[in-house]
């Protein structure tokens, strides 16, 4: 029978039947549950990289020794794994080597909208697109075969209506493949000059030889309709203009986005009257059209930001709209929030209390950047809290007594640890707070590097943050509990104050995981309540104010306490007494 | 049969997750082509979320847009009124009573408008209300909010009872079994 999947699920399925051997990835919200369903199967060795580059890497040197392998990870993760990327392309691999990179248009969950076909043009590497979950299963089988056919790694370019919305797949069985054998061959895998040199032809005819494969590809598929209008269009926005133009339109369904196309392209456009490419984000595939003459439709009508749709596309082509229901209510936005019981919540406060200025980083305490803690400065990529407050510290020496950098603990072992090592060899008087939830919260709990555990859940090694610190030469370590919100203040306030630099790890498991005991619901005293609204200075939404006095929703509370060392009235007090 | 679209909206935390998974596993049962639009990720920490369940012969675009739906789940009344204009005005919306501030409302830098429910009846709206906090506390446990809604929703659709039990009894710990289908039970008849 036909299962529901995600694309993601999908995707893991067609590694484990195209006889997938090794995964190591980075999560990334929306590429993330590719690697936790390939986990599920024993026959794939599966690993949590402490990022993109390290993942990208194994998945290289697998291959090259000779296993079908993998890496899947966001958007902004490919940039971090481009090293290897662009050099794994001249290489090329032995067994098939198969990225995902999932694009997140719309910014669901991710601080910027980058198009990553661009990646796959300046690397040379070919990358494939499907545009619903059964062939997500199908492409990721058919990038292994692609993958060794033309001895280069392949893209798998997924988008988050793609990644993260389920449809119908049908499973088959794995294909068990024993190892390639591996031959040295310095010439193919050693890449300096003399031999890279050589290997850039062999790359340049590989294109050639590519371009000719997509002309005739069963993956790239026309479809004649009405020819007067001609659509060419890959991924979601083929079935959103399927759903938009029906049978009122004739496609070029492009499964292959690099390298494109040049004769079929010209064919169809020779025999529909007008044609548009519909394409999220950048002007792609309309550049590659106008570059080889074809006239086509484009950004000139359609958005660069975004996500598209049906009514997007019907309204751009067809001109037609259809009746909605409206109210005269002002309608207040609903932005994301720290959860009830977040840990981050009391280190935020602690750190406005102390007014500084906090260089940001990716993670769920992005959300300290909102109203009312309001509490960030910066945030630029993952990493970046700590190198950039390195250089607003050198930049002016008196930010240092009033800035610090906020982390969490998966961030900081992605790329914060380098940066702290640039902090103690450049002599910085740089204060570093790691937010140490024990998981890597945001993506959605995976094990990382510091909590002891594996992606399947078996003990390990955990790094311990307060002995790294001491080895790459900072000599000040505090560690805090941000439910504690004096003591937090306070040790934050000394370390500023103190010569050198600091390392301070808040520590507090993210109230979202299952082996977090919750206490039971705060509630208010009305006798005692006189409705100050300190409470709410920390932004928990079980927190409200009905008829001027707070108000605990006991549907939310974990019964953290934070709020209860706000309130100098005692009027926050557990059911039980106290 | 032409494509039916049904939205779930609500507040992250909520449920709405399990309810379209729900949803969209009975659909397929029933041999219906079936696509499921989720989000994950920062949204999900206490935003407005909305998932998409969309089903029928063949189905193409994942996502439902302005006017489309034919039946709007809201797991809360402001989330009722902001996805309002997805509804097709010939379609449904059943809104569970309950009001969860936003943080703008709950640090006073915008009020929860007054008379939401009032607001949608006016707009044309066939609305149905449902008090879907007190029937899960009623069952056992506030956390099952999402499965007396999904109760309410199966009232309205064409799908016999004990299709639900079972995908319920599938998809549920079996220690919060009883739990599930007696919120389920006051959904579909209260």
């Amino acid at each position: 029978m036909k299962k529901l999947m995600i694309g993601n699920e999908a995707v893991a399925r067609g590694l484990y039947e195209a006889g997938c051997r090794v995964v190591s990835s980075y999560p990334g919200t929306p590429s993330t549950e590719v690697t936790e369903f390939a986990a599920t199967y024993d026959d794939i060795y599966c690993e949590w990289a402490p990022n993109e580059k390290v993942a990208m890497e194994v998945a290289a040197g697998a291959a090259i020794a000779g296993a079908r392998s993998f890496c899947g990870m966001k958007h902004v993760g490919l940039n971090v794994a481009a090293d290897p990327l662009y050099t794994a392309s001249y290489t090329g691999v032995n067994a098939g080597m198969v990225i995902v990179v999932a694009d997140d248009p719309g910014m669901h969950s991710s601080q910027n909208e980058q198009d990553s076909r661009h990646h796959a043009m300046a690397s040379k590497v070919m990358m494939l697109e499907p545009s619903d979950s059964a062939e997500c299963l199908e492409y990721a089988k058919k990038a292994f075969e692609l993958s060794e056919k033309f001895d280069t790694p392949v893209i798998l370019r997924l988008t988050t209506r793609i990644a993260h919305s389920r449809s119908l797949v049908e499973t088959g069985e794995r294909t068990e493949l024993e190892l390639k054998e591996y031959v040295k061959d310095p010439q193919k895998y050693v890449m300096m000059p003399a031999m890279a040199k050589k290997r850039h032809i062999v790359v340049e005819d590989r294109i050639q030889a590519q371009v000719k494969w997509a002309e005739s590809s069963e993956l790239n598929t026309v479809e004649y309709n009405d020819t007067r209008i001609g659509v060419i269009a890959s991924g979601i926005c083929y079935s959103y203009a399927k759903e938009a133009l029906g049978d009122k339109a004739s496609y070029l369904k492009l499964g292959c986005v690099y390298p494109l196309p040049v004769d079929l392209i010209k064919a169809f456009a020779a025999k529909c009257d007008k044609v548009y490419v519909v394409e999220e984000l950048d002007d792609f595939i309309e550049t590659h059209c106008r570059k080889n003459g074809i006239d086509v439709i484009g950004k000139d009508v359609f958005t660069l930001q975004g996500e598209y749709s049906q009514s997007l596309i019907a309204k751009v082509i067809l001109g037609e709209e259809k009746p909605t229901l409206s109210t005269d209510i002002a309608i207040p936005g609903r932005p994301p929030v720290l959860c009830p019981g977040c840990p981050h919540r009391g280190l935020f406060y602690a750190l406005k209390k102390l007014k500084v200025t906090v260089s940001g980083d990716i993670g769920c305490y992005t959300l300290g950047a909102m109203e009312p803690l309001g509490m960030l400065d910066t945030c630029i990529c993952m990493g970046a809290s700590v190198s950039a407050l390195h250089g607003r510290n050198k930049a002016d020496g008196s930010n240092a007594k009033k800035s610090v950098a906020v982390i969490g603990d998966s961030t900081f072992i992605h790329s914060g640890i380098t940066g702290l090592i640039n902090i103690a060899y450049n002599k910085s008087d740089s204060v570093v707070i790691v937010l140490d939830n024990s998981i890597t919260g945001m993506t959605g709990h995976q094990q990382n590097p510091t909590t002891g555990y594996t992606i399947k859940g078996d003990p390990t090694s955990a790094v311990s943050l307060e002995k790294l610190a001491a080895a790459v030469g900072i000599n000040r370590v505090a560690v805090v509990d941000p439910y504690d919100l004096k003591t937090t203040e306070e040790t934050i306030k000394a370390e500023l104050e103190a010569e050198g630099p600091s390392l301070v790890i808040s520590r507090r498991p993210c109230a979202l995981l299952k082996y977090v005991k919750h206490n039971p619901p705060l509630t208010v005293d009305a006798d005692k309540c006189i409705g100050c609204k300190m409470c709410m200075k920390i932004g928990c939404p079980a927190i409200s104010i009905k008829d001027g006095k707070s108000c605990i929703d006991f549907t939310q509370c974990v019964g953290c306490g934070v709020c209860t060392q706000l309130c100098k009235f005692d009027a926050i007090t557990s059911k039980e007494g106290k | 049969m032409s494509v039916k679209s049904i939205m779930i909206v609500g507040v992250g935390g909520q449920g709405t997750l399990l309810a379209s998974r729900l949803l969209g596993s009975v659909l397929v049962t029933k041999g219906f082509d079936v696509k499921v639009s989720e989000v994950h990720g920062m949204s999900q920490r206490g935003g407005s979320v909305v998932t998409y369940v969309k089903y029928g012969d063949k189905v193409s675009s994942p996502i439902i847009e302005k006017g489309e739906a034919d039946l709007i789940l809201a797991f809360e009344q402001l989330e009722a009124a902001r996805w309002l204009g997805f509804l097709n005005p010939k379609g449904k919306i059943i809104v569970n009573t309950q009001t969860i501030d936003p943080m703008p409302v709950v640090i006073g830098k915008a009020e929860y408008p007054k008379g939401v429910l009032e607001a949608l009846k006016k707009s044309g709206a066939d609305i149905t209300e449902i008090d879907a906090l007190s029937m899960a506390v009623e069952a056992g446990s506030a956390k099952a909010v999402n499965v007396v809604l999904i109760g309410s929703m199966a009232k309205h659709m064409d799908i016999p009872y004990e299709v639900w039990q079972d995908a319920i009894k599938e998809t549920v710990p079996p220690k919060f079994l009883e739990m599930n289908l007696k919120a389920f039970d006051l959904g579909y008849n209260g």
